[in-house]
């Protein structure tokens, strides 16, 4: 028989179903359907979630953003006489994001260090103990860092922060006049730093020790030294990984409020010259610093705020998203 | 290019436990030599080494004497690093660097060391290297593209032309097509009889028909029982393994009646 008459042997169309969102066939049954809805709700729970905070932001921001100078200059203490709204709130913006970038300059390298220490260098038994002090350090509560901040770390680092000032004061960031007391946004940076290596130290441990053994023993196996190996085999491998770790960390030092307050002689000035006092104030500081004496216009001003911080979280989160993505095909999740 | 082993009374442990015991052969130069034995008797613990692989287990050493051309690898001025640029491996299951190119993970052993090479000399290397392994013609296009996603067989050739753009003295293969589909694993065949010409070759393998077919020496190893060390039996020319062999037990495994 032959098949060069026969029609090509297309199936036959199946005929019209109501369309459903999911096959989900004959599996779904029992508590899988009711897990379904489980886990459904609790995808649905964060959307929520999300949504009514950015809808409070925005809802009580309003009157502030659209109020005149005048009206603002008035309901709010530091509001500077006939300026718009961005340039109250820009300083803001501009010293917690600078406050936030120093820590994490400060922090991430560090932090890399141990877990590369932890992960790959240290003998078992050091690693677990260096492992839980640094979990620890996570446990501390912020109030505490920043009594450590003014109490100890600032009467320490003010002879540092004049010898940098004095020596390499052309260098922007050490520039202006160093402030004895050192209560200013550089002892705040390493403060910051402290507090966000923990959870920075945590993520890349793990997933440095999420390496492929066969990735590490293909380096070693071609001659690589040690180094050589954590260069070829375990940073590529974690780059995604230390990338998130150190946006959790920028979140947490972006939101930081009880040891900025504590430590910082604020400031509401565009300025770079971190040892200097009265120059910074981050937003977080501000609203908890001002809000307990704020009504009317003024709690709305400092709503504001906090929504120019929630819009910068997740410029920053969808920035490091976009940096993990960029490079996947070389992830090795493939 | 090629150089030979003499290894003599090797005890190899992990921790206390003795894994593989009094071993004592010669490897010989351009040449290619399999390992066969039941799972578990320490021929890929032995292999490893022949370039000090084997110590980078925590708690795993090595006592006796492993020579290439006279020098022992186990010297007390021996870099360990140094072997492995010698001695090459291949491994069980395809390992390309994930996150680099093709040409990055060819060029991969070359760039160790911060050595540098010239854009010219790289070009090259990558195609001697890619021509070496067969991979060439298949890949000369993507060169830039993740070696990850290469097929398996593809990327074992890509892992063999890692392991000669750097070289070596020999090659070591731990079971280098267990992860294969036949097609691929008989490309692989055909390349370890061209690169036989110049490199010394030990290959470790399960499927005692690809001992037969690639190798020109064949060492069988077998364990007591469990927890006791793994020995090498006996060692000879592949078609006398295969055909008359001295030692009872080899037969038996040769001949599918082990157990």
């Amino acid at each position: 028989m032959t098949t060069t008459d026969s029609p090509p042997a297309v199936p036959a169309p199946a005929p019209a179903r109501p369309r459903r969102r999911r096959s989900t066939g004959d599996t779904e049954r029992g508590f899988s359907r009711t897990f379904r809805w489980i886990t459904t709700g609790a995808g649905a729970l964060i959307l929520a979630t999300l949504a009514a905070v950015a809808l409070f932001l925005v809802a009580r921001a309003f009157p502030a953003v659209t109020a005149s100078p005048t009206e603002l200059a008035d309901a709010v203490p530091r509001y500077p006489d006939d300026t718009s709204f961005i340039a109250y709130v820009g300083p803001l913006v501009f010293g917690t994001l600078l406050a936030a970038v120093l820590a994490l300059l400060l922090a991430t390298p560090v932090a890399m260090g141990i877990a590369l220490f932890i992960s790959h260098y240290a003998p078992r038994r050091l690693a677990q103990v260096l492992g839980y002090l640094v979990d620890l350090l996570a446990a501390i509560p912020s109030v505490v860092y920043g009594l450590w901040g003014i109490a100890v770390l600032a009467p320490a680092a003010a002879p540092v922060w004049g010898w940098l000032n004095d020596y390499l004061g052309w260098f922007p960031l050490f520039a202006g006049e160093a402030s004895p007391t050192a209560r200013t946004l550089a002892t705040v940076a390493v403060v910051l730093a402290v507090m966000i290596l923990p959870i920075i130290t945590a993520v890349s441990r793990e997933v440095f020790l999420q390496t492929p053994r066969l990735h590490e023993e293909a380096a070693l196996a071609l001659g690589a030294t040690r180094w050589e190996m954590v260069r070829t085999a375990v940073l590529p491998f974690g780059r995604s990984g230390v990338i998130s770790a150190a946006m959790l960390g920028l979140g947490r030092a972006l939101g930081e409020t009880m040891a900025v307050l504590m430590i910082l002689s604020p400031g509401f000035l565009y300025s770079f010259k971190v040892f200097q006092a009265a120059q910074h104030q981050t937003i977080a500081a501000y609203i908890a610093l001002d809000f307990p004496e704020a009504s009317g216009l003024a709690v709305n001003a400092l709503i504001a705020t906090g929504l120019a911080l929630f819009v910068i979280t997740l410029a920053v989160n969808m920035a490091a998203r976009a940096v993990v993505a960029r490079r996947k095909d070389f992830s090795g999740a493939n | 290019m090629a150089q030979r082993i003499d290894v003599k009374d090797v005890n190899i442990y992990y921790g206390d436990f003795l894994a593989v015991e009094g071993v004592t052969m010669t490897i010989d130069p351009r040449s290619v030599t399999a390992f066969i034995g039941p799972s578990g008797c320490g021929k890929s613990t032995f292999l490893r080494t022949l370039n000090r692989m084997h110590e980078v287990i925590p708690g795993a050493r090595v006592d006796g004497s492993v020579e290439l051309e006279g020098v022992d690898l186990y010297g007390d001025d021996v870099d360990p690093v140094a072997v492995r640029r010698t001695v090459g491996m291949v491994f069980q299951r395809p390992n390309p660097f994930p996150t680099m190119s093709i040409r990055d993970n060819v060029l991969a052993g070359v760039k160790l060391n911060n050595r540098r090479i010239s854009k010219s000399d790289a070009d090259d290397l990558v195609e001697s290297s890619l021509r070496g392994a067969n991979l060439w013609n298949e890949v000369k296009d993507r060169l830039d593209r993740p070696g990850s996603g290469l097929s398996g067989g593809q990327q074992q050739r890509l892992c063999i032309a890692r392991a000669i753009a750097v070289k070596p003295q020999v090659l070591l293969m731990d079971e280098p097509c267990s992860a294969l589909d036949p097609i691929s694993t008989l490309a692989i065949e055909d390349l370890i009889q061209e690169l036989k010409k110049e490199y010394t070759i030990v290959i470790v393998t399960h499927n005692m028909q690809q001992a037969a077919r690639v190798s020109d020496r064949t060492a069988f190893f077998n364990i007591a029982g469990t927890g006791k060390p793994g020995r090498l039996i006996e060692m000879n020319d592949t078609a006398t393994i295969f055909s008359s062999p001295a030692e009872k037990a080899t037969e038996d495994y040769v001949s599918g009646r082990f157990g």
